[in-house]
């Protein structure tokens, strides 16, 4: 159950979930009272792992190798391999490098990386000093949504600490390693989330996405050799570098390391965040989020968020939660935001809403997403409004494909996904709506 | 070299190139909206997806760098599938007007959607709608028909060096637009019309006049700066209807300057002279060739037989061709006329004698691309010559260093590694200083004459001009080049100065130690080529400036307006009104030309053949793209038939190309311009860098949309920003010195003459001048472009004057 505990982030109250049967990495400190602040992160074994590594002048490839061993992947919902990205780093480079952290997190039913910033923000800031430290990168961007504004002032609040300190800025321990770090508060658009839009956005550019090649890890920000992560794949460092590699990996399954934070939202009854081994059985997780809400049927999730495709209960109640669990059962784990949906949910209104998202959140920078999202979108607008043809899904398949694949960033499949999986898992329920002029689901 | 394949084709290609270059340069079709060879790499509009095999997905051709052994397919299934669902997008939302769209005929969008569209929509939604925006005088938008390629944003960026236009908004609300009630400014800006895929952005003053298949086209050489930019002339009925780039790779690329694209309207303009005339009793009548010709033939024969040839001034605008220049010259030779100059805009002749050969540029026009170090002595470079400017943006882009010494500091949008900025006077010794420093750094005793080796030991040298030196030098904080590839180039207002001798030679010295190429940027169409004949004074003959000091009884005039078009205009237009008889050519009736007795009306560039001489000693000639306009002739026709009617002889030419064989006595021109073109001086001349401190300098810029008579004419470039009515313009610290403030009404006094004009705040005047623009008829009154002038506070009755002659222009 949600409780309310006495503790405090920056003079505000903060809500503490129930614990039980998670597995705390990146946010271990939530066992604790005011779980951000620094004192407490250094009583839990806080920055002793990058002041090791600095110190003992641990060499970058045994850090990299480290965190291979570990089998952590990209936690933004790519899951690339962050050990194999860290390894693409230019090791000599006669200038600056950069280091990036992306808490742009924006898809609707993503909100992991905003509870690490509130709860345990040092975490990330040891990570990323580690990553610094590891990668040779002078300066860093912590690039944080615009919708949140309380959690960016934890964050910058979490910074001022830490250079207060002595973990950011010059010379750190004494040693020649310095490192600054920046919060950079976006304006909300969800295509800053991408690597290079970000990138863009953080250079005071209109968000758009470069095309790639180049690769950041050549030509990122300013032009330089700059790393991007996600927020939970840097707070995993500091564990990976206390535990060692090994540890993080045996948390998880063959192919996906650690624990993993789950954003559960939709029709359960504790919707929250949920720290969790990877592998563990979907069952698992619904059941710590409460069950399908009311005691109703489940009838389908969105397992990764939007970007994901979604899934009927059949396929996805003896799924597990992992890169592989979820990719043989036919979607993905994306970034862990599981939308859980029960029977009375009207598929059709469901997908004009998240079309509505991606056509209003399309940069306009390629043709077919921005031409072909607001295209969808009207379709399935049209289908709602009861005028609705029957070769529409057709179309509505045709022009996904045509979208998916052809563009400049991975935005383009993220929109057409959700209208694929939705027309190929629930096509009865668009065919009824065409022909009735109404939904299946609720008669309206 | 990389082996590939396209469409089955093997292919070798360079180590880097992308697919669209190895296929663009096999001659494999690959439909493209953004892309554009001269500009970076958008890949946004996803036309040219192609299929290379082992990738699952289409890849854009414009951005793919090819890998040896890459098999890449065009036309595959996958390949063309994509590109169809591209184009589907592309036409859903854009507007079916193409029967009213002025891009019609010339569209790629059209075209290519004749290739790859289908013949129906399946889009049955609303079209989107987006609203258009003023962006100023010479382009026009139909932001409906926008495809969102960013051309136009890139090439403003990358080119023109300053985004103008930008895409806001996201998704399917993304527009291009300008600034917030801003308008594009480029001078550049006239080849987003060329770069837009769509007829979103089209020609302003063109719109609705033409379809482009009614047009014939015809190649030309631009006429109004030193390029010989090469243009293709758009002809209806007779009648110019527009003007476009024709590409030249090693002179305007695919480019061209808004001056060069928007100053037909000019040629159409109501001032055109159709008959010829004489004034009689005061009063203008028209008449025929034969009296005018007559009349004038007898009137010059009068005169010099009176009182010599001497008596005669002939005046040469350095836009006439070659031809014209040479007949003319050989005309007042037959006269015994020495006093033959087409230096209008120039007052220090001291050089004359001591040069080698004819002054140039000293290098190639694309040589400036490839240098590392440039200084620009007393030029405005966006002003004077817009694509030269663009060169050395492109230079300082690829890492060359740029230095300004000039009294004006106008914003060359390229970034500057160090800048002088000083009164012209000042501008001798810092080049003084610049080559003191120089000396020190080579660590070389200098071969310098001894005058002007004692002249430096004087100098003091300041620690921006020593940046300067070791800039050039090749020393800079982060790398040192050894023998960096120098240009050093002096501008328009180096030429006009008085100082202009001491100036050329600091410029050689320093161009000699650094090894230097570099020399003059001839302002006009035809500087170079009017040297090389020369067609300036004889030995005896008086230059132009003389010319007018001391009147002469008669004048004759070649294509221009004398006081919009020489350095004094009050002393042009003195010695106009005192002369017994000014026979002008001319292609325009003129106030200017009030004072004249003659006027034989020629024709501008597009109605004669000729050629020009360009500032990199290129030898271009043209024919006529249109027939003359009413009774109005070519000019060397009129020369030839002039002097025909005086009886001289050696006037036999039947066309023009006869008169250029003449030119070069039958040689290739390019053996005579090679044996010609030299900046080296013969002897020492004596130069002084002790100038007089005091007093107020006038920075006599020329505008760059009043440089010539037709450009003057040319109603859409005289709405543009540029054509601002000359003001007084001075830096904030020099008003305060004055007790004026912006917005004042003074009277600027040059010699006798007076002008009487608005004060403008402007700090990009060096201290201790006035910025007053020339070739205007509010400043006709004033004297030297770059001499001494004084403000004071205008009474309240000239204040009614000042207001007066406002509403009179307007």
């Amino acid at each position: 159950m949600v409780k309310t505990s006495n503790s405090t982030v920056n003079g505000r109250p903060v809500v503490k979930t129930d614990l039980a049967g998670q597995t705390l990495v990146t946010l271990r400190t939530l066992t604790e009272e005011n779980p951000a602040a620094l004192a407490t992160y250094e009583k839990l074994g806080g920055y002793a792992q990058l002041k090791r590594l600095v110190t003992e002048k641990i060499k970058a490839p045994d850090i990299i190798s480290q965190v291979k061993l570990s089998n952590l992947r990209g936690r933004g919902g790519a899951g690339f391999p962050t050990g194999l990205k860290w390894s693409f780093m230019p090791r000599y480079y006669d200038g600056t490098k950069y280091l990036v952290c992306n808490t742009d997190e924006g898809e609707p039913g993503t909100f992991k990386d905003r509870d690490i910033i509130r709860y345990n923000p040092h975490q990330l800031i040891e990570g990323m000093a580690i990553a610094a430290y590891t990668l040779g990168a002078r300066v860093g961007y912590n690039y944080i949504h615009g919708e949140i504004w309380q959690d960016y002032e934890i964050f910058e609040a979490a910074l001022a600490e830490a250079r207060e300190a002595g973990y950011l800025g010059e010379n750190l321990f004494g040693t020649e390693f310095s490192f600054d770090l920046y919060a950079v508060h976006g304006y909300g658009a969800y295509i800053c989330g991408e690597e290079t839009a970000l990138i863009e956005s953080i250079e005071g550019k209109k968000g758009q996405p470069r095309f790639k090649p180049p690769f950041p890890a050549s030509y990122g920000v300013f032009g330089k050799p700059t790393n991007v992560n996600n927020t939970e794949s840097y707070a995993s460092i500091p564990w990976i570098m206390q535990h060692g590699g090994q540890a993080f990996a045996d948390l998880g399954v063959p192919n996906s390391g650690g624990s993993k934070l789950f954003s559960v939202s939709g029709h359960v009854e504790k919707p929250g965040n949920y720290e969790i081994k990877m592998g563990t059985p979907f069952k698992e997780l619904l059941e710590m989020a409460g069950g399908v809400w009311k005691g109703r049927k489940l009838k389908a999730v969105i397992p990764g968020g939007p970007s994901t495709a979604v899934m009927p209960a059949s396929a996805i109640e003896n799924a597990t939660m992992d890169y592989d669990g979820l990719s043989k059962a036919g979607s993905s784990l994306g970034a862990g935001s599981m939308i859980v949906m029960d029977e009375t949910t009207c598929m059709v209104k469901t997908l004009k809403r998240l079309s509505y998202f991606f056509y209003e959140e399309s940069c306009g920078q390629c043709t077919p997403c921005r031409e072909g999202t607001g295209w969808v979108y009207r379709i399935i607008e049209r289908i709602v409004d009861g005028k609705g043809k029957m070769e529409d899904l057709d179309l509505l398949t045709d022009l996904s494909n045509n979208i998916s694949g052809r563009t400049i960033c991975a935005l383009g499949d993220a929109a057409a996904t959700p209208v694929l999986s939705f027309i190929k898992h629930f096509r009865p329920e668009f065919e009824y709506y065409i022909q009735h002029g109404k939904s299946m689901v609720d008669g309206k | 070299m990389l082996n590939i394949e396209i469409d089955g084709k093997p292919l070798e290609v360079e180590h880097g190139s992308t697919i669209i270059d190895a296929a663009d340069a096999a001659g494999i079709a690959i439909p493209r909206f953004c892309y554009h060879k001269k500009l970076s790499v958008a890949a946004n509009c996803r036309m040219c997806l192609v299929q290379v095999e082992k990738f699952n997905k289409p890849l854009p051709a414009c951005a793919t760098p090819v890998a040896d052994g890459m098999k890449i397919y065009t036309r595959s299934k996958s390949a063309v599938e994509a590109q169809q669902s591209v184009m589907e997008f592309l036409l859903i939302n854009h507007p079916l007007d193409c029967p009213i769209c002025d891009q019609g005929g010339e569209c790629d969008l059209q075209d290519i959607a004749v290739a790859y569209g289908a013949s129906g929509s399946r889009y049955t939604e609303e079209k989107r709608v987006v609203f258009n925006k003023n962006i100023g005088p010479l382009v026009s938008t139909d932001m409906t028909r926008c495809i969102q390629c960013t051309r136009c944003v890139r090439f403003l960026k990358e080119v023109g060096g300053m985004q103008e236009l930008g895409l806001v908004n996201r998704g399917e609300h993304a527009e291009i637009t300008a600034y917030v009630d801003q308008s594009v400014n480029s001078e550049l800006s006239g080849n987003i019309i060329d770069l837009c895929p769509v007829g979103a952005l089209t020609s302003k003053p063109f719109r609705y006049s033409a379809r482009s298949w009614e047009l014939v086209r015809r190649p030309s050489i631009a006429p109004h700066d030193g390029l010989g930019s090469h243009i293709e002339v758009h002809v209806k009925d007779n009648k110019v209807m527009r003007v476009l780039p024709r590409e030249k790779e090693s002179i305007n690329e695919c480019w061209l300057s808004d001056r060069d694209r928007f100053s037909y309207e000019g040629l159409n303009s109501p001032d055109r002279l159709k008959v010829p005339m004489i004034k009689h009793n005061g009063q203008w009548q028209e008449t025929d060739w034969k009296t005018a010709l007559e009349f004038a033939a007898g009137q010059l024969k009068d005169i010099t037989k009176e009182s010599g040839g001497d008596a005669l001034g002939v005046l040469v605008s350095p836009n006439s061709t070659m031809e014209e220049g040479y007949l003319i010259k050989q005309l007042a030779e037959g006269l015994g006329c020495g006093n033959v100059d087409y230096r209008l805009r120039q007052t220090d002749f001291r050089l004359d004698g001591k040069r080698t050969g004819t002054p140039w540029m000293g290098c190639n026009i694309q040589e400036i691309e490839e240098l590392d170090r440039i200084l620009l002595i007393g030029s405005n470079i966006r002003n004077e010559h817009p694509l030269l400017a663009q060169r050395i943006r492109k230079a300082v882009s690829n890492g060359a260093e740029l230095c300004i010494v000039s009294p004006l500091d106008n914003d060359p949008l390229m970034d500057i590694a160090h800048k002088v900025i000083v009164r012209p006077n000042d501008m001798v010794n810092v080049l003084g200083q610049i080559l003191k420093a120089m000396s020190g750094l080579q660590k070389l005793s200098l071969c310098l004459p001894p005058t002007l080796n004692k002249l430096l030991e004087e100098i003091k040298v300041r620690p921006n001009t020593q940046k300067i030196a070791e800039c050039l030098a090749g020393i800079s904080e982060d790398l040192i080049l050894i023998a960096p590839k120098v240009g050093i180039f002096l501008g328009n207002m180096a030429l006009s100065d008085p100082r202009f001798t001491e100036m050329y030679s600091m410029a050689e010295a320093i161009g000699g130690i650094t090894g230097a190429k570099g020399g003059i940027l001839p302002p006009a169409a035809n500087s170079t080529g009017m040297h090389l004949m020369g067609v300036m004074p004889s030995a005896t003959g008086m230059h132009a400036r003389a010319m007018l000091e001391v009147p002469r009884k008669a004048y004759l005039l070649l294509n221009i307006e004398p006081e919009l078009d020489c350095q004094h205009a009050a002393l042009a237009s003195a010695a106009m009104a005192k002369a017994e008889c000014v026979i002008a050519l001319t292609a325009y009736k003129s106030p200017a030309l009030e004072n004249a007795d003659i006027l034989l009306p020629i024709t501008p560039f597009t109605e004669t053949s000729g050629t020009f001489m360009s500032m990199e000693g290129r030898v271009q000639s043209f024919q006529a793209v249109t027939r003359p306009l009413g009774e109005a002739r070519p000019g060397w026709k009129v020369l030839r038939v002039l002097a025909n009617t005086l009886g001289l002889s050696g006037f036999d030419f039947n066309s023009s190309e006869e008169v250029k064989n003449a030119i070069f006595n039958g040689e290739k021109p390019s053996a005579v311009v090679w044996r010609s073109l030299n900046n080296n001086l013969k002897e020492l001349v004596e130069i002084q860098v002790n100038i007089k401190k005091e007093g107020l300098q006038r920075i006599g810029e020329v505008p760059q949309y009043e440089f010539d008579p037709i450009v003057r004419r040319s109603a859409p470039l005289q709405k543009t920003k540029y054509n601002i009515r000359p003001m007084a313009r001075m830096r904030a610290e020099q008003l305060a010195e004055l007790g004026l403030q912006d917005g004042d009404i003074v009277v600027a006094r040059q010699d006798k003459g007076s002008a009487v004009l608005k004060v403008r705040l402007d700090n990009h005047v060096a201290k201790g001048c006035v910025r007053v623009a020339a070739a205007h008829p509010l400043t006709a009154g004033l004297g030297d472009l770059m001499g001494d002038i004084t403000i004071e506070k205008a009474t309240a009755e000239q204040v009614a004057i000042y207001e007066k002659q406002l509403t009179e222009m307007a």
